[in-house]
Formats: C-alpha cells, structure tokens, sequence
C-alpha cells in the first residue's frame, strides 16, 4: 500500500496530503460557511435587516440637520461594510473560542490538518457569504435613499476591496489566535471592538474629518483605508473629502495584507503551542 | 381577609423577593465577574462613549460645531436614554437565551420554587444598572468635552424621575413580552432584541424628530411608549427642546405622562397574556430545555 493509501477493512480510501491537504481543509471549512449560512434564511434576513435599521437611523440623522446627499451615499457604503468587521469580529476572532465551548478546537488540533488551513477557510467562506449581505444593504440602501453612485475606475475599486478584504480577514486570522487563549471574556472583548471602531474607521463619515492622527493610527484597520479609498472612487465628491491619495492608501493596504498574513502565520504557531502548553484548549469557563 | 390568606399572601410576596434579589445577584455576577473591575470600568465606558461619539462627529461635520442648536441636545439625549433600551428591554429577554442556551439551567429554574417572570426581572436589574453607567458617563461626557447644556437648576426633577421610572417599568414588560417569544424560538433567538431594540430605535425618534420619518413610518413610532418616553426625558432636562420640533411640541407634559402611562398599562397588560401563553405553548411543545448549539 503506498502512502497515499489509507487501508478501512477491505476497501482503500485516497489520503491527502501536504498542499493537497490544506487546500482541501480550506474548501471543507469554506462550505459550512458558503452554503450552510445559505440554509438559514432567517439569518440571512436578519443580517441584512438590522445593519440597514442602523444605516437608516444615520441617513435619517443626516437629513435632520440638512447634510448633502453625498453623506447618505457614504453611509449607506459604511452600512454595507459593517457586515464585513461584524464577520470579522464574532465569525473569525472568536471563532476559535466558540469552537472550544463547543468541543471542536480539540478535534482540529488532533486532525492532521493545518489550523493556518482551517482559519484560511473560515476567512474565505466568511468573505464570500458575507459580500451576498453587504451587497443586499448596498442595493437595498441605494434603492431605498436613492444613492446616486459615479465610479471612476472599476478596476482601481475591485482591487481596493480585494486588498482591504484579504488585510481585513487577515486581521481577523491573527486575533483569532489570541482569542485562543479567551475564555468568557472572548464575547465581551468582540462586543467591546464594534462601536469605537465604527468611530475610528469612518463607517458614516470621512475619515478625513478626524484629526490626522487618529486618522493614521486608524489604518491600522484596514477597513478604514479600503472605505476611504472605495468612496473616493465612487462619489463625485469623495477625492475631495478623502483622507489619503488612492494610490498611496492601496499601497497601504498591500503592506496592511502582508504584515497580517505573515504575523497571523507566527501567532497561531505561538499561540497554539502555549495554549497546548497550558492546557487551555478544552477549558471552558462558563 | 382569613389569616390563612394573609399568611399565603405574605409568603408568595417573600418568594418574588427572593426570587428578585436572588437573579438580580445571579445577573451582577454574570455581567461584571468575567474580568477585573479596571476592565469592566473601562467595557462600561468605552462602548457607549464610541456611540455617542459617531454622533457628534457627524453633527459637528455638517453644522460645524453648532452646539447650541436644540437638534444637538434632541439626538444627543435621545441616544444617550436609548441605552436602557438595549439594556433593560433587550437585558431580560436575553436571560432566557442565555440561561437555555449558555448555561443550560433554565430547565432548573422552572423546577424550583420560583416565579419566573420575577425571576426575569430580577435578572435585568445588573442590565439596568450597567445601563445606568452608561447612560450617566454619556451624558457627563456631553456636559464636560461637547457643550451639552443642562441646568441643573431649571431641570424638573419631578418630572424626570416619574418619567424615568414608568419608562424602566414599561421597558421591563415589553422585555418580558420578548423573553416569552424567545421562549418558542431558536434559530432566530439570537437576533430578536437585538433586532426590536434598532426598529425602535429607528421609529421611536430616538435620534432624530419624528417628522424627518415618511409619514407612513411615523404612525408607527406614535403607537410606541418609547416615543413619548424619549420626549418627557428630554423635555425634562432641557425645556427649550419641546418647542423646537412640531411632532410633540402640541402635547403638555402631563398629556404626554398620561399618553405614556396609559400605553405602559397597555403593553403591561399585553405582555403578561403574551409570556403565559408563550410559557404555555413552550411548557407544552418541550421547549424550555431546547439547545439549538447556534
């Protein structure tokens, strides 16, 4: 029997391995996410509904004290991007905690699969299930306050929302692994992470109109560069009201993908060996 | 009335007592015993300070820092009162998922000797009092670093505490109302305060005057205790606010009182049918020791 043979009774099941492996732990932990979530139509409703509740409470508060109709535009973009740091925070970074109260964390540590695999799939699954929700806020918040949209380069705004995404999910890769280590905390850590950084990333407003460097010190997540830039691009007024030129915030974002790829790829190494080290990865303290 | 009844009677209100102080103690554990209190101190303080900020960084980009105008202390308060909403409404019916679901013990709190509605309540009063945090920081917050103008000398303080008080009762029982529906549901359990807390946020004129909403939508927030709950809070602390914005601005104070204490009876009513027959309808479907694992 050759090594790629895996003797059950009398029949041979195909083994995988090496990169055979990770791209099919990717795939395999890529599918609850992509059609799983797909299954749970009351899901989905919800996770549309309650961003555009928020989007339409800021459109409203906009138009109560007379704000130009490109404000309406910006929050309605800001709105579609919340589900993308909402994925981010209780999808990727505390993942791993819910996978330990459930029981899971330990059977993917014991499977001969790479967690670095396992979180790639989660970003993956999560980016694609979660862009069908951003695009349904998108849609239905330019049908519903009648955002008018004047895109200057289709290809410069697919590649900032490419960049922003794979730095984003791989922000969310790294925390993961420090949410490891979280026990209870992990929900009131993920809860505490949304609104401040709604503020500091510009959701519904320019960034630009903080102070430059709180604005800098911003960009550290990369969703508010890849806002910035994305509304430069597709408002006529957005050049105008942008924090950074859209050449130098993607060359930002191209630094932001490759120092969170890498750091999460040495971070889970670390943490998961301390958290075996520790015996934290079955404790679950309710 | 017989001394068996009296006695029956003083012994039933000594186990709601119980039962009260009891989950309220449960609560405060649950919701304050997870980190250190400089933790806790700053989790209490950083989230609705953040919320309130998006607000004012916005209203001071269009009206470029134009505090004095009446809309800034309208959205400002409303914001900062809408916190129990969350807390207090959406705190209750949340004990129900979290005790079936989290912790799995809400089968043995129908097993003992306890009233469970009580027992609810009891449960949101940690709720309410990290609500009450949040709510005295944002404020403080307004007042200190963002030109909020209150006089303590001109608030009606009878005014305010009345206010304050039904509006904690009737938030209460619209939070039994969705405790007893999360009873029956599980896939979307996660979602219901949540999702009731933005709808009402929304058309409750919370953060914004009525009159800006369609007007198919404002009949909607008219129906809504919340509304004139918001309204008599305000009006309360800043008197100058009644007048600035049509929607309420016909109404006195004691007719929105009386407008706001007949709709608490209403919903007060209403959510003690709702939760017995939801209890009812779990009790009998076998729902009340239901883990979807979601």
């Amino acid at each position: 029997m050759t090594s790629a043979q895996w003797s059950v009774g009398e029949g041979h099941v195909k083994k995988t391995s090496g990169w055979r492996l990770f791209l099919k732990t990717i795939i395999a932990r890529a599918y609850p996410r992509v059609i799983g979530q797909q299954r749970e139509k009351s899901w989905m409703f919800f996770d549309v509904l309650l961003p555009m509740l928020a989007v339409s409470a800021y459109v409203f508060v906009y138009r109560a004290i007379g704000a130009p109709e490109e404000y309406i535009g910006f929050v309605v973009v800001g709105g579609a991007m919340t589900a993308f740091w909402l994925n981010v925070l209780w999808s990727m970074s505390s993942q791993l905690y819910w996978e330990k109260e459930q029981g899971n964390l330990s059977l993917y540590i014991i499977a001969p699969n790479s967690l670095m695999a396992i979180l790639l799939g989660m970003a993956l699954g999560g980016m694609l299930a979660t862009a069908l929700r951003a695009a349904a806020i998108l849609i239905l918040g330019s049908l519903l306050f009648n955002v008018q949209f004047a895109v200057v380069s289709f290809l410069q705004l697919f590649t900032v929302f490419l960049l922003a995404m794979v730095a984003l999910y791989g922000l969310g890769m790294m925390s993961a692994s420090l949410f490891l280590l979280l026990s209870r905390e992990a929900w009131h850590i993920a809860n505490l992470a949304q609104e401040p950084v709604y503020l500091v990333s510009g959701f519904y407003f320019p960034i630009k109109n903080l102070s430059f460097w709180v604005a800098a010190a911003a960009s550290i997540i990369p969703l508010t560069l890849g806002l910035d830039a994305m509304r430069q691009l597709v408002f006529p007024s957005g050049p105008a009201l942008g924090f950074l030129s859209v050449s130098i915030e993607l060359a930002v974002l191209v630094i932001l993908c490759l120092v969170f790829l890498t750091g999460a790829r040495f971070l889970l190494a670390y943490m998961e060996r301390l958290a075996i080290r520790e015996g934290r990865l079955t404790e679950s303290r309710r | 009335m017989s001394t068996t009844n009296l006695k029956s009677t003083i012994n039933d209100q000594q186990s709601f007592l119980r039962s009260f102080k009891t989950a309220a103690w449960l609560g405060w554990q649950i919701e304050s015993n997870w980190t250190d209190p400089f933790l806790f101190a700053v989790y209490s303080i950083v989230k609705p300070i953040s919320s309130a900020a998006i607000l004012v960084v916005m209203y001071s980009i269009i009206t470029r820092g134009d505090f004095a105008s009446p809309i800034f202390p309208y959205i400002y308060l409303g914001n900062a009162f809408y916190i129990y909403v969350g807390a207090v409404m959406a705190g209750i019916s949340w004990a129900v998922i979290d005790d079936r679901e989290h912790y799995k013990t809400l089968k043995y709190m129908y097993v003992a000797p306890i009233h469970i509605p009580t027992y609810l309540f009891g449960r949101g009063v940690a709720k309410f009092v990290v609500g009450s945090m949040s709510v005295i920081i944002t404020i403080l917050f307004g007042v200190l670093l963002l030109h909020l103008r209150i006089d303590l000398a001109a608030v009606n303080w009878p005014l305010f505490l009345v206010s304050l008080v039904i509006g904690v009762v009737m938030l209460a029982m619209m939070g039994l109302m969705l405790a007893g529906v999360c009873l029956l549901i599980a896939h979307h359990v996660w979602f219901l305060g949540e999702g009731v807390a933005g709808a009402l946020y929304l058309f409750s004129g919370a953060i914004f005057p009525l009159d800006v909403l369609p007007p198919f939508l404002r009949w909607f927030g008219y129906l809504m205790p919340i509304t004139y709950w918001l309204e008599l809070l305000r009006r309360s602390l800043v008197s100058s606010v009644a007048e600035a914005f049509p929607t309420l601005s016909g109404l006195s104070n004691v007719q929105l009182l009386g407008i706001l204490l007949g709709l608490t009876l209403v919903f007060g009513v209403l959510s003690a049918f709702i939760f017995r027959w939801c209890e009812y309808r779990a009790r009998e479907r076998g729902l009340i020791d239901m883990v979807s694992n979601y």
